[in-house]
């Protein structure tokens, strides 16, 4: 091979060599900060795409530039009223001054973990100053109530003051503000899941229980008394349509007993005469309804019907 | 097999030819490369995402398409494709009767309730991606962020409502709730997904409780059971006591006819008498009064016939009697 042959292969390797050193691509997702032998130069690459820095001296420290995830460990804290509850919450942040991040927390894992004690401890703070409820609800909605059981069971909900959201909220800001200087946002903080701890979970699945039984009692009285009640009415009913119909029948038997007695007295009430055949034909109905084969009779030859017995003998 | 014996003057030969040809060989392999490398295909359910240069440059739709070789990448995203996430369960088999599992995702499931309660609800979230720059480029791991806001979003929700509601007339409003409300957070986040459809599963009261809320149930049946009862008792009785008054009533009114026409008929019978007696009276007394005697007298038992001074009774007729006495 030529000298010259040789010296352009050198070059070659050497200019691939700078190429490679110099250039690099910044993905859509990502940006960068340059170090100079450590310290940071210029300001950071936002934008995608190529670019070119000093090969060999310049280093070229990728940072996401997407909302990144941040998971709390389930923490056990006491509320304002002393409940202890697990509380496991979230949030999602962000790189916003690479410079800044490189500086102060070098990685994601240096943020992680700076996060870690913000937001762990800005979640004590404020579930241990706030009610239960108040990390539980977020409105002073009306609930819609089912009927029957809310009638037993005090089915509403306590008032709050302050409310799941702003306490959240709350977090979030008080949280940012303590991230201010290490060139991240905080964007979101929420809770994931709130759980009693053992020990208090026993005790409400208790409280449920004797809440249900008490309900259960309640229909089962309600529907004894609903039965009494009924039962109750339907005597009420039968002795009123009873009593009703045996006086509706007396009336009408006694009206018809007078009407015959007027008719009666009447005929028979007319003069001395007619009063005298009717008394005469009721003797007389009398003897055929009254005598029988047991009835003895002493008659006397006095008598209308014998006197002619005697003076013919 | 004396013709493949290694012959060290033609490898030499053949070496040098592709020594000589290396341009050409190395031409070739690149250009092929490049020519595989600038087609690619995008699936009926896809679309590619093309970034120059690690920049964001275009998004291209199924079918056969073209980029700049080496320079340009393409990232595939199934954008028609609905994806799922269960809370609470997970299934372990799908198909004609799918299989799921609940173990070891109770903490999923176990929410507190406004009224400081505790339920069990299982929920499935339908989702598709539809905005593919969005989910590559705006979060990092947007399946996750996605889990994330949806157990919190339920919590919210159900921690605004109390036990009973959630159980019972609250079900269909929680999904709907639950999918605006994920969704809102999905825009803030800009995750790129479009929430399709929440599906609330089994909401249930949590395994120790459920056996109470059970027995809830069952008094509510007993409850109806016992007025059923007292009101089937109530029909049985009622209409027969008002059937029974109403032949009461109705006898008494036939009383009180044949009462009248009774009267009536003693009186007309009466009158008709009463104007031959007053025309005649002693004697159509006597003849009333010997006819009754007929008639009364014949029926009698003993009969003892005496003169007015009581002491001469007629032994004939005593006797009669005697024999009748001794007879029974």
């Amino acid at each position: 091979m030529k000298k010259s042959t040789i010296t352009i292969l050198i070059a070659a390797v050497v200019l691939l060599i700078v190429i490679a050193q110099g250039f690099y691509v910044v993905n859509e997702y990502e940006q960068v900060v340059i170090t100079q032998f450590g310290k940071p130069v210029g300001d950071p690459i936002t934008e995608a795409g190529i670019q070119f820095k000093i090969p060999f001296i310049q280093t070229a420290n990728f940072f996401e530039k997407r909302y990144l995830e941040w998971d709390g460990a389930p923490n056990q804290i006491p509320t304002k009223d002393k409940k202890f509850i697990f509380v496991d919450t979230y949030a999602r942040w962000q790189i916003t001054d690479p410079l800044q991040f490189y500086k102060r927390l070098t990685n994601e894992r240096g943020a992680q973990s700076r996060l870690d004690d913000i937001l762990d401890g800005e979640t004590r703070d404020f579930i241990a100053k706030n009610y239960l409820e108040e990390t539980v609800r977020t409105s002073n909605r009306t609930p819609i109530s089912s009927g029957a059981i809310s009638d037993i069971v005090e089915d509403s909900l306590v008032q709050i003051y302050v409310g799941r959201d702003s306490i959240q909220e709350y977090i979030q800001r008080s949280a940012s503000l303590q991230a201010q200087d290490l060139g991240i946002a905080i964007l979101d903080f929420r809770f994931k899941r709130i759980n009693y701890v053992e020990e208090v979970q026993t005790q409400v699945y208790e409280r449920m229980k004797s809440e249900r039984f008490r309900i259960a009692d309640k229909f089962r009285s309600e529907g004894q008394g609903e039965a009494s009640r009924i039962n109750g009415e339907k005597e009420r009913e039968l002795q009123t349509i009873q009593s009703e119909a045996f006086k509706k029948a007396e009336e009408i038997k006694g009206k018809a007993d007078a009407a015959a007695a007027a008719i009666y007295s009447n005929a028979y009430d007319r003069n001395n005469q007619s009063r005298e055949l009717y008394n005469f034909l009721m003797s007389m109905e009398t003897f055929q309804k009254t005598f029988s084969e047991e009835t003895t009779v002493i008659l006397s030859t006095d008598s209308e019907l014998y006197k002619y017995l005697k003076s013919s003998k | 097999m004396a013709e493949f014996e290694f012959d060290g003057d033609k490898a030499k030969e053949s070496f040098q030819k592709i020594v000589k040809n290396i341009r050409v060989i190395v031409i070739v392999v690149v250009v092929l490369v490049a020519i595989i490398s600038t087609f690619f295909q995008v699936g009926a359910e896809e679309v590619g995402v093309v970034t120059r240069l690690g920049k964001y440059n275009r998004t291209v739709e199924p079918g056969l398409n073209f980029k700049i070789p080496f320079a340009e990448k393409v990232t595939k995203v199934a954008v028609e494709r609905q994806q799922k996430q269960e809370f609470g369960f997970r299934t372990t088999s799908s198909g004609i009767q799918s299989t799921y599992s609940k173990s070891g995702t109770e903490d999923e499931s176990l929410m507190l309730t406004g009224d400081l309660n505790l339920a069990e609800v299982e929920w499935v979230v339908q989702y598709r991606i539809d905005q593919p720059y969005n989910y590559l480029f705006k979060v990092r791991d947007p399946e996750t962020t996605l889990r994330d806001i949806s157990e919190s979003g339920m919590r919210q929700i159900v921690g605004d409502r109390t036990v009973n509601e959630v159980l019972t007339v609250g079900r269909a409003e929680i999904a709907g709730k639950l999918k605006v409300l994920i969704q809102e957070i999905s825009n803030e986040y800009e995750l790129g997904l479009r929430i399709e459809q929440v599906v609330l599963q089994d909401v249930t009261p949590p395994g120790p409780v459920r056996a109470a809320f059970n027995a809830v149930n069952e008094a509510q049946q007993e409850k109806e059971t016992l007025i059923n009862q007292a009101k089937s008792e109530y029909n049985k009785v009622i209409p027969k006591a008002a059937g029974q008054a109403e032949e009461t009533i109705q006898k008494a009114e036939g009383y009180a006819t044949a009462r009248v026409n009774n009267a009536q008929g003693d009186v007309a019978r009466f009158t008709q008498l009463y104007t031959e007696y007053a025309k005649a009276p002693q004697v159509t007394k006597t003849r009333i009064y010997l006819e009754t005697m007929q008639e009364v007298i014949p029926k009698l038992g003993d009969k003892i016939i005496m003169d007015e001074q009581g002491s001469n009774v007629l032994p004939l007729l005593q006797m009669n009697s005697q024999s009748i006495k001794a007879n029974k």
